[in-house]
């Protein structure tokens, strides 16, 4: 056994109906310290996790606990050796209390002293430096906040493994620091964090080593320091990484047509979501995007050109024609497709196959009396599969069994098919991996090249440079400003967006 | 390699078997085939269908066989519509039974004025006219639950209660709280038989009905919809669903299932009993979806199963009949404990039993693939 280790994992196997999931997986955990799980999406990382937290029993390999062997054989099991999880979603009741949710199910007995209750719970939060008050309730609370009291109730529960499963996706920077002030207040406990997440920048500020898979094998462990981020890349990859920086310059070609008719055009756009009335337009062609921090509107000024949220005015014209956009049908009608920014509850059918979402817009625009033939949707899907390379077992696969990565592919499958002018993607590549981030961009110029013109929002500003020719900034619900030509950099976005009018 | 595997449980005897149990007509059918077995034990002849004469003098289908299929039909043709409002919108509409009374309430209204001697041409026109009007009627009530359901978003159980308490009083109050009776042996053709024909004439109407489903669910997207809603109305919507709209529908179908019901069911006793006719008849209807294995939380549906769900309970139902020592009012209590069977075998729980028993087998063919492919 080696010093410090909390954890070990040794050749670890999972085998699921036709794909080897892990194969012979080693993963070290030390006493304090953050390690990164980091992969593509379909590496293993979450049957890794899911086999430490025994939500699947493992097909090979052994586990030690502080030196000891164990078997997990449920997440209850796990929590009682120690092991605690915290997920992307929140996985607390919002309609208790702070308090309740830290101690809901740990209470011996049939009685409870609550004073008792909230006091300890308010040590604890004091202790580790979280805002908020034990009776409170949680679901007023920020999502930062829940996940703080997910993490302050695995604590509690002494667990020597934390597991962080993508914590920071919905979290803001603010909050992010946060988090990772949290996170190295239990390193310094002596807790050992296993870190999975998809944002680099976040692996270099907190971790102390890397594991790396691929494919379910393990690429291999890495001290921090001896691993630049274009190697991770490259190992995560497993090929060499020169795509990344260069996928504009064949772009540049791009057949924008500038000075025409633009192909959609709002003036006065006002819905009821809190954003300013904005004008906005998009010629043939063209990738722009809007920018922002959380919360400043992006979002809500796509769903109003789509429709998605209640207009209540203003003047949109497509190709130089005046129409009205009341609701989503009538964008797809006039060729506007809008991929949502929360692709579990806007986008995927769950339970439907992949075929039924991938045909479903284009099924919705012809009609409901109208249905496709099934020789026809299986040609669709079929020709969309190959087309984004979707890892999928079969057409008939539920949609909800996907990664994350192959679920978007399908949304975008969908809009695509319904074969669009003009396309609106927010944050297409939110929450998957850096293969298929890359696969996605080139997808969004390629587009471009073809004609459509693209709508391209996402948390991270290189993404948005690297993709976009124009940048329209928000702050607090108004466009602040636009950017565009040798603007179009870090330093100037970020400066916009935090106030600093340009000079 | 994905498929390699899935050709291999394919191709064994253990795979196909794991695949039919996984079914979701598995569960409904085996319990059907469990049915007629204990029934052909404990009685050979229990199948016996014999051609003899009704009291008009016309000969007639008679047997077990026949009062079954006979007597399911109202509630083949409920769960047509509870599986659809099911789908869509994720709960269940219990008010079915109070709206059959409805129905059947409107239609002898206009019935019962016309002397039992008209001729034929014109006996035909009234009974159109109000089946007609009760069709309306009852999609009219469908609607106003389907309203609540959709616009006001209240849990379909709850919207449902209202009619449910209501429904029935609302029947009365159609014909006055009278008594009626229609003497015309006409009208009971419906729910009967036609002279000459020796089928009961609610087989043939539930036959017509399901053929109707098939062709909507063939020719709309009927199906696609209300799955889709029921599963992410909030991305059915960003797609170009109308949520609303398609809830609102499937309600509205549910309606004119029940205007179909309850014109079988007065035509059945040319009479109606405001409290008594078709009661309980929605609990039934539920049950058929759920032990068709569809999910009451909404989502994908299997038709075809809550249809063999429906036969499974009237089958049931007439089997405890059968059994003299049983007292008729303590037949609910035996039928729940076959039910409560039922819905434990379609559980989500032991559905997923039968999943992990293939996955395992999946999983150990895989490993030996790997060790082939090392090789």
């Amino acid at each position: 056994m080696e010093n410090g280790a909390v954890l070990e994992m040794r050749g670890i196997c999972k085998y699921f109906p036709g794909v080897r999931a892990l194969e012979q997986v080693d993963f070290t955990l030390r006493e304090g310290e953050i390690h990164a799980l980091m992969g593509e999406n379909g590496a293993g990382k979450s049957t890794l996790i899911k086999v430490l937290t025994g939500v699947y029993p493992k097909d090979g390999g052994d586990v030690t606990l502080a030196g000891t062997p164990v078997h997990i054989k449920s997440p209850q099991d796990a929590q009682n050796k120690g092991i605690a999880t915290v997920y992307q979603e929140i996985t607390l009741c919002p309609n208790l209390t702070v308090a309740e949710n830290m101690y809901i199910g740990r209470t011996k007995g049939p009685f409870t002293d609550w004073v008792k209750m909230n006091k300890k719970a308010e040590a604890l939060l004091d202790e580790l430096e979280i805002p908020a008050y034990p009776t409170e309730q949680l679901g007023n609370c920020s999502i930062a906040v829940q996940q703080m009291v997910a993490i302050a109730r695995a604590v509690d529960m002494e667990c020597k493994v934390l597991i962080l499963d993508e914590p920071t996706s919905s979290l803001d920077e603010q909050e992010v620091v946060k988090l990772f002030k949290l996170m190295r207040n239990l390193k310094e406990k002596g807790v050992g964090i296993i870190f999975v997440t998809h944002f680099l920048e976040q692996v270099y500020e907190v971790c102390d080593r890397i594991t790396v898979l691929r494919d379910g094998k393990l690429v291999g462990e890495y001290i921090i320091e001896d691993l630049p981020r274009v190697k991770l890349v490259s190992k995560m990859l497993g090929k060499d990484f020169d795509d990344m920086a260069d996928i504009k310059s064949d772009s540049d070609a791009a057949n924008t047509d500038l000075d025409g008719t633009p192909v959609y055009e709002a003036i006065n756009l006002t819905g009821t979501t809190g954003i300013k009335p904005f004008n906005f337009q998009i010629h043939k062609g063209e990738v722009n995007g809007f920018t922002g921090l959380l919360g400043s509107g992006r979002s809500e000024s796509v769903r109003a050109i789509f429709g998605a949220d209640r207009v209540v005015g203003g003047k949109v014209m497509i190709n130089g024609v005046p129409v009205k956009i009341r609701k989503p049908l009538d964008a797809m009608k006039h060729g506007i497709s809008y991929l949502p920014e929360d692709r579990k509850l806007d986008g995927i059918v769950g339970d439907l196959s992949v075929r039924d979402n991938i045909i479903l817009a284009l099924q919705v625009m012809k009609g409901f009396f109208k249905p496709f033939s099934r020789a026809q949707a299986e040609k669709f899907a079929d020709e969309y599969i190959k087309l984004l390379n979707i890892k999928t077992a079969s057409q008939d696969t539920p949609i909800k069994s996907l990664s994350g990565g192959n679920q978007q592919k399908v949304i975008l499958a969908r809009w695509l098919l319904a074969n669009p002018q003009y396309l609106i993607l927010d944050e297409p590549t939110r929450g998957i991996d850096v293969g298929t981030k890359v696969e996605i961009q080139k997808l969004v110029l390629k587009l471009a090249a073809e004609g459509k013109s693209i709508t391209f929002i996402s948390s991270e500003i290189d993404e948005m440079v690297r993709t976009c020719s124009r940048l329209i900034v928000m702050r607090d619900g108004k466009v602040v400003g636009e950017l565009k030509g040798d603007d179009l950099n870090q330093n100037k976005i970020m400066a916009t967006i935090a106030g600093g009018e340009s000079k | 390699m994905t498929e390699s595997a899935t050709n291999n449980s394919k191709s064994s005897a253990k795979g196909i078997l794991l695949k039919i149990v996984r079914n979701q007509l598995f569960i409904p059918l085996a319990a059907l085939l469990l049915l007629v077995l204990f029934n052909l034990f404990t009685d050979p002849g229990f199948f016996d269908i014999v051609l003899k004469p009704s009291s008009t003098g016309s000969l007639i289908l008679s047997g077990n066989l026949i009062t079954i299929i006979d007597n399911a039909s109202e509630l083949v043709i409920l769960a047509i519509g509870m599986t659809l409002v099911t789908s869509a919108s994720g709960g269940q509409d219990i008010s079915v039974g109070a709206t059959i009374a409805i129905a059947g309430s409107t239609v002898l209204r206009i019935v019962k004025t016309q002397a039992s001697d008209i001729p034929g041409g014109k006996f035909a026109g009234i009974i159109i006219i109000s089946f007609l009007l009760c069709v309306v009627v009852s999609a009219a009530f469908g609607a106003f639950n389907g309203a609540l359901v959709a616009f006001f978003k209240i849990q379909p159980m709850v919207a449902t209660l209202i009619l449910f308490t209501a429904g029935r009083s609302i029947a009365a109050w159609i014909n006055n709280n009278d008594n009626i009776s229609i003497n015309d042996n006409r009208f009971g053709y419906f729910g009967n038989f036609i002279p000459g024909i020796p089928v009961p004439t609610p087989v043939f109407i539930t036959v017509i009905c399901l053929i109707v489903i098939a062709v909507v669910l063939k020719l709309t997207n009927l199906r696609l919809y209300s799955q889709s809603v029921g599963i992410n109305a909030s991305s059915s919507r960003l797609n170009g669903i109308n949520p609303k709209m398609i809830k609102l529908l499937t309600f509205v179908i549910l309606g004119v299932c029940v205007a179909v019901c309850g014109f079988i069911k007065v035509s059945r006793t040319s009479s109606i009993t405001y409290s008594v006719i078709a009661n309980n008849i929605e609990m039934d209807a539920i049950l058929a979806v759920a032990l068709g294995g569809n999910n009451l939380g909404g989502g994908k549906f299997n038709l075809t199963a809550s249809v063999i769900g429906a036969y499974v309970i009237q089958f049931l139902t007439t089997t405890l009949y059968k059994f003299k020592e049983i007292d008729s009012s303590s037949i609910s209590a035996y039928k729940a404990v076959v039910v409560i069977l039922l819905i434990i075998i379609s559980s989500p729980y032991i559905r997923k039993r039968f999943d992990d028993l293939k996955n395992k087998r999946l999983a150990a063919k895989a490993q030996a693939n790997v060790g082939k492919e090392a090789n």
